[in-house]
């Protein structure tokens, strides 16, 4: 049946994702969902889909090669990962036309880390717990429903037809975060408890991205922060919270974090700064910068509007 | 009760009823989700209920900081505890055996007790489900007799069979899924925990209450158990 797009190498990972999995955390399932979230609904909004349709999150690149069998039209938005289609460089941020016998490859991350391909009407894949969104631990969604990352000779198949070419609006287009980078942090849950010279180090100080970094968790290395309070009670993890483990380096939680724990926490980074730091590489330079919550509902809103348009 | 409510993420509240973990704390924990339900409703995202506290994660589009924190506590206001009678009481099969359960020695030498003495004790107390989390269907249960409490393997096991039976400290919990773990593990159930939270009705749910009760490995087999031992893994 030549009705898609087959998968003939993969890279590192690449993973069937949506605008995550929600109402069902009590249940300890966790968020999912497009890491860098904005790219994601941009490469959505390329092709005239509703903003949370899945479509593929390609982390790295490393030689994923997909073969199109049926012609249409694909976006792309997040990290240049340097992908061709039969050789001619794809531009992240645009939309382009694909023929039967093509072949799309992802080679390695120019800038940023992930790279969002979206599909007319979204990839085809089961809905689980009401998302598509793919959980290898939890072995939930994706495109079989199981989980499972992409895998050679995965076909993807998606119901639209081609829409009419769209352009990034001006200046709108998400970029990828540079050195020195200002991650936004809304201060709250057991920040009290750290030491005064924990938060001046964790404020104005650098970090470095480290390499161990996921889906579930972002490792930051730098000053060590010293917080007094020991054996806390587990409790729900938001979003982007900053948890500060024994060795007083911060983890920030991403998409599919467990959603209890009792590490203490600084606060929670917003969904915007999270998107950014899903697209550090290992060793990218970073700040924390407290932002109230007010503040941050305004920006998020903000980002949210410029969909509207 | 007081609650405290802390500022957690841009759209998130953590509403603190307890500070210590407790049996009793679930009749509040629980009344509170339902009350917290109600009233933020479409407005709602997720709601985790823990050991102490919930986390509310609303809407921002529709609620600002503020106007979430005055919702819970109009929502809280004259909380009353919720009938502790209403949570299901699971009876859960397990094939207590060292070759599914290799810390069954080490946590009866601690006890003090034979293996038997071991398992009739783990089976002796209904367990309250704390709260779910670590992976789909896990439920976190206690509080286990003091005499069985059991610290945390020094080195996680990299795979625990799916249906494992596990003590760490005052907890006991299950496996539902093939995963890595640091918890001393007893024995095994054929419960199929993950095939029940992947259609959404996980069987256990916070407020729930567990009595574990201990069958042959011939009644394990005749319900589908799995009887390779957890240290034969690939």
């Amino acid at each position: 049946m030549s009705d898609g797009i087959v998968v003939k190498q993969t890279g590192p990972l690449a993973l069937v994702e949506d605008g995550g999995r929600f109402g069902v955390r009590h249940l300890g399932v966790t968020q999912g969902g497009a890491a860098d979230w904005i790219s994601f609904r941009w490469a959505n909004w390329l092709l005239g889909n509703p903003l949370d349709s899945a479509a593929l999150e390609i982390v790295m690149g490393g030689g994923l090669t997909l073969e199109v069998e049926r012609a249409t039209r694909l976006a792309l938005a997040g990290a240049d990962l340097a992908a061709t289609l039969d050789d001619a460089p794809l531009t992240p941020g645009s939309s382009f036309t694909v023929r039967p016998g093509q072949r799309l490859v992802f080679h390695q991350p120019l800038a940023g880390l992930r790279a969002y391909l979206a599909f007319p009407g979204g990839l085809t894949a089961p809905e689980v717990l009401g998302s598509r969104a793919c959980t290898v631990r939890e072995r939930l969604g994706g495109l079989h429903g199981d989980g499972q990352p992409l895998a050679v000779g995965d076909r993807l198949s998606w119901p639209g037809e081609a829409p009419a070419e769209r352009r990034l609006p001006e200046g709108l287009a998400p970029h990828m975060p540079s050195a020195g980078y200002r991650l936004a942090l809304v201060p709250g849950a057991q920040l009290a408890h750290f030491s005064g010279a924990s938060l001046y180090r964790a404020f104005n100080m650098a970090w470095q991205v480290d390499n161990r970094a996921d889906r579930m968790g972002v490792r930051l290395s730098g000053p060590a922060l010293r917080c007094a309070l020991r054996g806390m009670v587990s409790e729900g993890i938001p979003l982007g919270a900053v948890q500060v483990p024994a060795d007083g380096q911060p983890i920030v939680l991403l998409n599919d974090r467990q959603t209890i724990g009792g590490y203490p926490r600084l606060g929670a980074l917003t969904p915007s700064a999270c998107a950014s730091l899903a697209q550090c590489l290992p060793g990218t330079e970073v700040r924390l910068a407290a932002q109230g919550p007010g503040q941050a509902q305004k920006a998020h809103l903000r980002q949210l509007a410029a969909w509207k348009a | 009760m007081t609650p405290r409510i802390d500022t957690t993420a841009m759209d998130a509240l953590m509403v603190r009823l307890f500070d210590a973990i407790d049996e009793s704390n679930m009749a509040w924990v629980m009344a509170a989700d339902r009350a917290l339900r109600d009233a933020f409703g479409e407005a709602l995202i997720d709601l985790v209920p823990s050991y102490t506290t919930l986390l509310v994660h609303y809407d921002c589009r529709q609620l600002d900081h503020s106007t979430a924190r005055a919702r819970v506590l109009v929502a809280l206001d004259g909380l009353a505890p919720a009938d502790t009678q209403a949570g299901r009481l699971h009876e859960i099969p397990v094939w207590y055996d060292e070759s599914v359960g290799p810390e069954l020695p080490r946590v009866a030498k601690r006890a003090g007790l034979d293996v038997e003495a071991l398992i009739a004790r783990h089976c002796g107390h209904d367990y309250c489900v704390f709260a779910l989390g670590f992976a789909p269907g896990y439920g976190f249960m206690g509080l286990v007799d003091e005499s069985l409490a059991t610290p945390r393997l020094e080195t996680p096991r990299r795979k625990v069979a799916a249906g494992s039976v596990g003590i760490a400290d005052r907890q006991t919990a299950i496996y539902p899924l093939l995963s890595p773990g640091g918890w001393n593990i007893l024995g095994r159930t054929a419960v199929p925990l993950f095939e029940y939270a992947r259609r959404g009705e996980p069987l256990l749910r916070p407020g729930d209450k567990v009595r574990f009760k201990t069958i042959s490995r011939a009644e394990f087999e005749a319900d589908g158990g799995d009887t390779t031992p957890l240290e034969e893994r690939p």
